[in-house]
């Protein structure tokens, strides 16, 4: 399960079958791919076929409106530099939760596992409300966050807790301990062995997860809702210039920023799966 | 620094122990745990009493119903979906199946929000690709319930499909080729030999499909649009409520929300060790494996 984790990009692995042929269906089940094909088309891929089309039909004209929009260029730095921000955030905290899960032991570490599964299974308006009874206008800490760029961070920052934790954790269990241990016993310092021979192996799991926390960040809406204000030009973030853009019936605005939200994650994931090569080279 | 069974880097250095494990419980109680423990006693700041009035509110028994009837649906749609794609993905090749593997699981990285602007570019009765002649059909895609319930299959789509296809994969088909040539019809093999073999991971795909469909904001806010009460969910009502200044009733419904998501997880915690050895006792474990 680690090594699937680990392969990040790549396909699911396919068991391969021996077959002259280039498919093996029986009748039956090419009619279900049929059934299941065209489903997924109707349901998904048409769907977002759509998104794309409609801001492209006009030529490249409603990408230039939406990023020469101060509003719209101003929600979608906002939300690119926080989702960084956030991700950065999370390969350090959440290696360091990783490694605490694993390497480290103490009553209650249990509840802490716990606690990491609770960002993905709050519905994420309800993940707003509660930051806000912290981090709002009553707050018991008297930090008032709300509507200001803080609190589009705080709600990032929540809804992605998870996922480096998660993709580090089972790396770090597979691990075996022999060769820090080697490291150690010729004589590297702990940072030394820290750096040359833990690191390295963990960097493509933690890469595996800054690519989907960064993913989740910038398509954040539901948490920002309530927390953030929306304020224009301040604490708006894409999405949200997406809904009001529809709401304001102005599809084709939505649709241009919605795809320009969808490149930006694939070019998340090339750059991302880029660095962390590199970095896995340099050892 | 190394773990407990290690010799020689062993117990490690215990101030940076300490600071470490600061840092964990430190983050995750003020950015999780103790903002979440607020929801429980928000919604029982009138007691018992105000926790039961909030919830009798016709709305709130509305929202609730509405909720589940789309979750329950697109879970079974997810679950016939889930189950025939995986089947069709580990044990039979055919063109294109790698490209579809891949794209099964762009519903994970899309917005909610663009999720339900794509629903709704396509199935809306005024300029939607298929909109117009649908409702020419009698049939109302979007702002009604069908296009609730296409919203939220799209977001929770590859969570079944991502617990059965390793646990498939693991499986072989040994015991299905011994019941076909056995003479064993397709149906046969299936209800009695590969079911079996995968029920658990089932389980757990639906377990999770329904925590994260009964959830879903975004895409289900969009697609069903501002039509008065009849199409409002549970999480759209927790928006709505607040900001109508009746924070008790939005608390009481996220406290509601939340608990049947925190049961959904906990359900999973508790199966899947005995089942899967190796696999991890968490939920999101599964959302992680393949991005």
């Amino acid at each position: 399960m680690s090594t699937a984790t680990a392969s990040v990009a790549g396909g699911r692995p396919a068991r391969v079958r021996r077959s002259a042929s280039r498919h093996n269906l029986t009748r039956g089940s090419a009619l279900g791919l049929g059934v299941a094909m065209l489903w997924f088309s109707v349901l998904v891929l048409i769907p977002l076929a759509a998104v794309v089309w409609n801001a492209g039909e006009d030529g490249l004209g409603p990408f230039k409106d939406a990023l020469t929009n101060q509003q719209t260029f101003n929600a979608l730095k906002l939300t690119v530099l926080s989702s960084l921000g956030v991700t950065a955030l999370n390969i350090v905290v959440g290696t360091i939760i990783a490694w605490v899960l694993v390497r480290d032991r103490f009553p209650g570490k249990s509840l802490i596992d716990l606690v990491i599964d609770i960002p993905f299974a709050m519905p994420t308006i309800v993940a707003g409300l509660v930051l806000l009874s912290l981090y709002g206008a009553e707050s018991p800490l008297g930090l008032e966050w709300n509507n200001t760029r803080k609190a589009v961070f705080l709600a990032l920052a929540f809804v992605t807790v998870p996922f480096v934790v998660r993709t580090v954790q089972p790396v770090l269990e597979e691990m075996e301990t022999d060769v820090e241990d080697a490291a150690a016993s010729l004589g590297a310092s702990r940072a030394t062995t820290f750096r040359r021979v833990t690191l390295p192996t963990l960097i493509p799991a933690i890469f595996a997860g800054a690519t989907l926390s960064f993913a989740r960040a910038i398509s954040e809406y539901g948490s920002l809702v309530l927390l953030s204000g929306n304020l224009p030009n301040r604490t708006e973030v894409a999405s949200v210039r997406v809904y009001s853009a529809i709401e304001g019936g102005n599809p084709q605005t939505a649709a241009a920023v919605a795809t320009i939200l969808l490149f930006i994650a694939l070019l998340a994931i090339v750059v991302f799966d880029l660095i962390q090569r590199r970095l896995a080279r340099r050892g | 620094m190394a773990s407990t069974q290690s010799t020689v880097v062993g117990s490690g250095n215990p101030v940076l122990k300490w600071v470490l494990r600061v840092i964990v419980v430190g983050y995750l109680f003020f950015l999780v745990a103790w903002p979440s423990s607020l929801i429980v006693s928000r919604a029982f700041e009138g007691g018992i009493e105000g926790f039961k009035e909030a919830l009798s509110d016709p709305d709130v028994i509305h929202a609730l119903q509405l909720s589940l009837t789309v979750a329950v649906c697109a879970v079974v749609i997810n679950l016939v979906f889930g189950v025939g794609m995986s089947m069709l993905l580990v044990r039979y090749e055919f063109p294109g199946k790698r490209v579809l593997s891949a794209l099964i699981d762009l519903p994970l990285a899309v917005s909610p929000i663009v999720v339900g602007l794509a629903l709704v570019l396509v199935y809306n009765g005024r300029y939607g690709w298929f909109g117009p002649t649908l409702e020419s059909h009698g049939l109302q895609v979007v702002f009604a319930q069908p296009g609730m319930i296409m919203a939220t299959t799209f977001v929770a789509l590859p969570l079944v499909i991502r617990e059965v296809v390793p646990v498939l994969e693991d499986m072989g088909d040994e015991q299905e080729q011994a019941a076909n040539s056995l003479g064993a019809t397709g149906w046969q093999t299936f209800w009695r030999v590969t079911l079996p073999g995968i029920k658990w991971a089932v389980v757990y795909g639906v377990v999770l499909s329904l925590a994260r469909s009964l959830g879903e904001f975004g895409a289900v806010k969009v697609v069903a649009g501002n039509v008065s009460g009849e199409t409002t969910t549970a999480p759209v009502l927790v928006q709505q409520k607040y900001q109508n200044f009746e924070q008790q009733t939005a608390y009481a419904v996220s406290f509601v929300l939340v608990a049947a998501a925190v049961l959904c997880l906990v359900v999973v915690a508790l199966l899947r060790p005995k089942d899967q050895k190796k696999g991890r006792a968490t939920a999101t474990a599964a959302i992680q494996e393949k991005p």
